[in-house]
C-alpha cells in the first residue's frame, strides 16, 4: 500500500509579509520557505503509518506542484523520511490548476491514499485536496483528525459540528486532514538529511489545464487602533467599556 | 439565471450562519440582477425553511434522496452540481465551514467553476468578477478575479450583516438523482455533544493560554464564558499539554474563528495564534507581560495576572446581568 502526501511550499509563518510595488505580488526577498504546516503534520502521520508493520503501508511519496526553486522544500520532506518525491514542473497559479497538475501526476504513479492538509498558509483556499479527488474521480473524506490503517483498511476519524465520527471508505481515496492528525511534525535526523540527497525526485511536465482565478492585488490588514489599557485593580471598568463603548456584551 | 446558496441544516434546523449566508446571497443576486435559490440537503423543519425567505430567498428547496443521508463528499457534490446546472446558477455560495470546504472544491471541478474561498465582503466588482479574501493567514487580504462562467464563493463566518428582505417564498421539495455507487462513505460511530455552544458559532469566545498555569485554574474562565453565553477556547500549548480538548485550539493549525469578542487570558499572541483570531471584531488581552505581542492586536488590555483578574471579571459580569 502506498501513501502520497501533497506538500505546498509556503513562507514561514513568522515571516513578515511584504508586497512588491503596486501590491500586485508578494516580495519574496528574505522569505524563508517551509513545508505548509498542515502538510508537515500529514507527512508525520503518513510516516508513522509506514513505520508500523500492522498498517500494510510500504511507501510514502511526497507530491508537489512547483518550479525547480522549490526543491529544497521537497528535499526537506525526503530528509524527514518520505521515500521518494514527484514534482510537477509548473507555476501553481491557482487551486484548480494546481490540483489538476497534481491529480494527473499522482494518477500516473499509482497510490492508495492521498493525504492533503486542509489549507495552505499562503492563499488559505482549502480547495486543492477536494479538487484532486474530483479530478481523479475518487472518494474524499474531509475534516479528518485521525487516520489509521489496519492491514490496508483505512479507519478514519472525521470532525463534525460538536463531535466526531468514525468513518470507513474504500481505497483509493483522498484524506483532507486537520488538527489532531499527528501530535507534531517530525524532525529530520542527520542520517535523514544525508540520505535525502540521493532519494529520487521524479519530475513531470505539466498537462494542459487553465487557471480559473487570479490574484489582482493584495492589501495589508487595516491597522487596529492602539490598545486601551485598563487598571488591573479595576476590571469592572473593562466590562463597562465592552458593554457601553464596544457594545459587544 | 440564479444565485444558488447552500444552507446546511443541523438535525433539521438552521442557525445564524444560515441567515447570514442567505442575506449575503441576496445582496450578490441584487448586484447581478438575479434570483436567489436557497437549498438544503434532506428535510428541515417547515418553519425553518420558510424563514430562509425572510432573508431574501426567492425559492427555497429541499434536495432529497436516500443516497444523500450520509455525508459523502462525492455524492453531495454531484447532487449540488446537478442542481446548479438545472437552475442555470451563475454563482454558488457555501459557508467557509467544514461542510463548505468539503463540497465546494468538488463542485468546482465538476462545473469548471473558479472558487473565491473565505470571502468576507460582497464582490468588489461584477465585471471582472472580483472578490476580497483573507490571505497569508490573516497577514494580508487578496483581490481575486474569478474568470470562469460559474463562480463559487465560500463565505467566512460572521463576516456579513444579516438583512431582512422577506419574499414569502413557499418551500419546495425536489428529488435529486444520485447513483448509489457514488456513495463511498460509511459512518460506523458518531459521538456528539449536544447543548454546548460551538466555538465557530459563538459571538463571544473566552480563551486561555499558558499564563493560566494549570488545567485546574480553568473554573473561572469557563464560568465567565457561560455568563457571557460564549464558548471556551485555548492556545496551542494548552491543547498540546492536554489541559483542554484539541477542538478548543484556536490558531493557524487549529480553529480559525471570527467572533464579535475574543477575550485572551494569559496568551502572549504568537503569530500562529493570531492567525486564528485576527478576524475577531474586538480582541481583549489580559497578560502579565506588558510587552506581549497580543497587546498590539488588542483594542482593550489589562496588564496583570489572569488568575487574579478573572474572578473580578466574573463578579463584574454577574453584577451587570442582575
Amino acid at each position: 500500500m502506498n501513501i502520497v502526501v501533497c506538500i505546498s511550499n509556503v513562507p514561514d509563518t513568522t515571516t513578515r509579509i511584504k508586497f512588491s510595488e503596486g501590491n500586485a505580488s508578494i516580495d519574496t526577498s528574505g522569505i524563508q520557505w517551509v513545508i505548509n504546516p498542515w502538510d508537515e503534520l500529514s507527512l508525520a502521520r503518513a510516516l508513522e503509518l509506514r513505520d508500523d508493520p500492522a498498517s500494510g503501508v510500504k511507501k510514502v511519496t511526497v507530491a508537489h506542484a512547483g518550479p525547480a526553486s522549490s526543491e529544497p522544500t521537497i528535499r526537506k520532506a525526503l530528509a524527514i523520511g518520505a521515500d521518494d518525491a514527484i514534482r510537477v514542473n509548473c507555476n501553481p497559479s491557482d487551486a484548480y490548476y494546481t490540483a489538476g497538475q497534481l491529480a494527473a501526476a499522482i494518477g500516473k504513479e499509482g497510490f492508495d491514499v492521498i493525504i492533503c492538509g486542509i489549507e495552505s498558509s499562503d492563499f488559505n483556499g482549502s480547495a486543492v485536496g477536494g479538487m484532486i479527488s474530483e479530478f481523479i474521480g475518487i472518494p474524499s473524506v474531509s475534516s479528518v483528525s485521525g487516520l489509521n490503517i489496519d492491514t490496508g483498511v483505512p479507519v478514519i476519524t472525521r470532525e463534525i459540528d460538536g463531535g466526531r465520527e468514525s468513518v470507513k471508505v474504500p481505497v483509493p481515496f483522498v484524506a483532507i486532514v486537520q488538527k489532531g492528525i499527528a501530535k507534531e511534525p517530525r524532525i529530520a535526523s542527520m542520517r535523514g538529511i544525508m540520505t535525502a540527497r540521493t532519494k529520487p525526485i521524479k519530475v513531470h511536465e505539466p498537462v494542459d489545464y487553465d487557471s480559473l482565478t487570479e490574484i489582482s492585488g493584495f492589501e495589508k490588514p487595516a491597522p487596529r487602533a492602539a490598545c486601551k489599557f485598563i487598571d488591573a485593580d479595576d476590571p469592572a471598568k473593562l466590562i463597562e467599556l465592552l458593554q457601553n463603548e464596544a457594545k459587544v456584551i | 439565471m440564479s444565485v444558488l446558496v447552500y444552507t446546511e441544516n443541523w438535525d433539521g434546523k438552521f442557525k445564524k450562519l444560515s441567515w447570514e449566508l442567505v442575506s449575503y446571497a441576496s445582496s450578490v443576486a441584487r448586484m447581478m440582477n438575479m434570483k436567489v435559490i436557497a437549498f438544503t440537503i434532506g428535510k428541515a423543519g417547515e418553519e425553518d425553511m420558510k424563514e430562509l425567505g425572510r432573508y431574501g430567498a426567492d425559492r427555497i428547496l429541499s434536495l432529497v434522496n436516500s443516497n444523500l443521508e450520509v455525508m459523502d463528499n462525492r455524492a453531495h457534490a454531484k447532487a449540488i452540481a446537478d442542481l446548479a446546472v438545472k437552475e442555470g446558477s451563475k454563482v454558488i455560495i457555501f459557508s467557509n465551514n467544514m461542510t463548505g470546504k468539503a463540497l465546494a472544491p468538488r463542485v468546482s471541478v465538476r462545473l469548471k467553476a473558479g472558487i473565491g474561498s473565505g470571502v468576507s465582503k460582497l464582490p468588489l466588482s461584477i465585471e471582472p468578477f472580483t472578490v476580497y479574501k483573507r490571505a497569508y493567514s490573516g497577514n494580508a487580504f487578496a483581490d481575486v478575479v474569478i474568470r470562469s462562467e460559474i463562480k463559487i464563493l465560500t463565505l467566512a463566518q460572521n463576516s456579513y450583516e444579516i438583512t431582512e428582505r422577506p419574499t414569502g417564498a413557499i418551500p419546495e421539495t425536489t428529488e435529486a438523482e444520485v447513483d448509489p455507487s457514488l456513495v463511498a462513505t460509511t459512518v460506523t460511530e458518531t459521538q456528539k455533544q449536544t447543548g454546548k455552544m460551538l466555538l465557530n458559532d459563538a459571538a463571544i469566545v473566552v480563551s486561555g493560554g499558558r499564563g493560566m498555569k494549570s488545567p485546574d485554574n480553568w473554573g473561572p474562565l469557563v464560568e465567565l464564558a457561560s455568563l457571557l453565553n460564549g464558548a471556551t477556547a485555548c492556545s496551542r500549548p494548552v491543547s498540546d499539554e492536554g489541559w483542554r480538548p484539541h477542538e478548543e485550539h484556536t490558531g493557524q493549525t487549529g480553529k480559525i474563528i471570527a467572533p464579535d469578542l475574543y477575550l485572551a487570558f494569559g496568551i502572549s499572541g504568537a503569530t500562529q495564534h493570531l492567525a486564528g483570531v485576527s478576524s475577531s471584531k474586538y480582541i481583549v488581552a489580559i497578560n502579565s507581560d506588558k510587552d506581549a505581542p497580543i497587546f498590539e492586536s488588542a483594542q482593550y488590555g489589562i496588564v496583570g495576572d489572569a488568575m487574579k483578574v478573572l474572578p473580578k471579571l466574573v463578579d463584574a459580569v454577574k453584577s451587570i446581568k442582575k
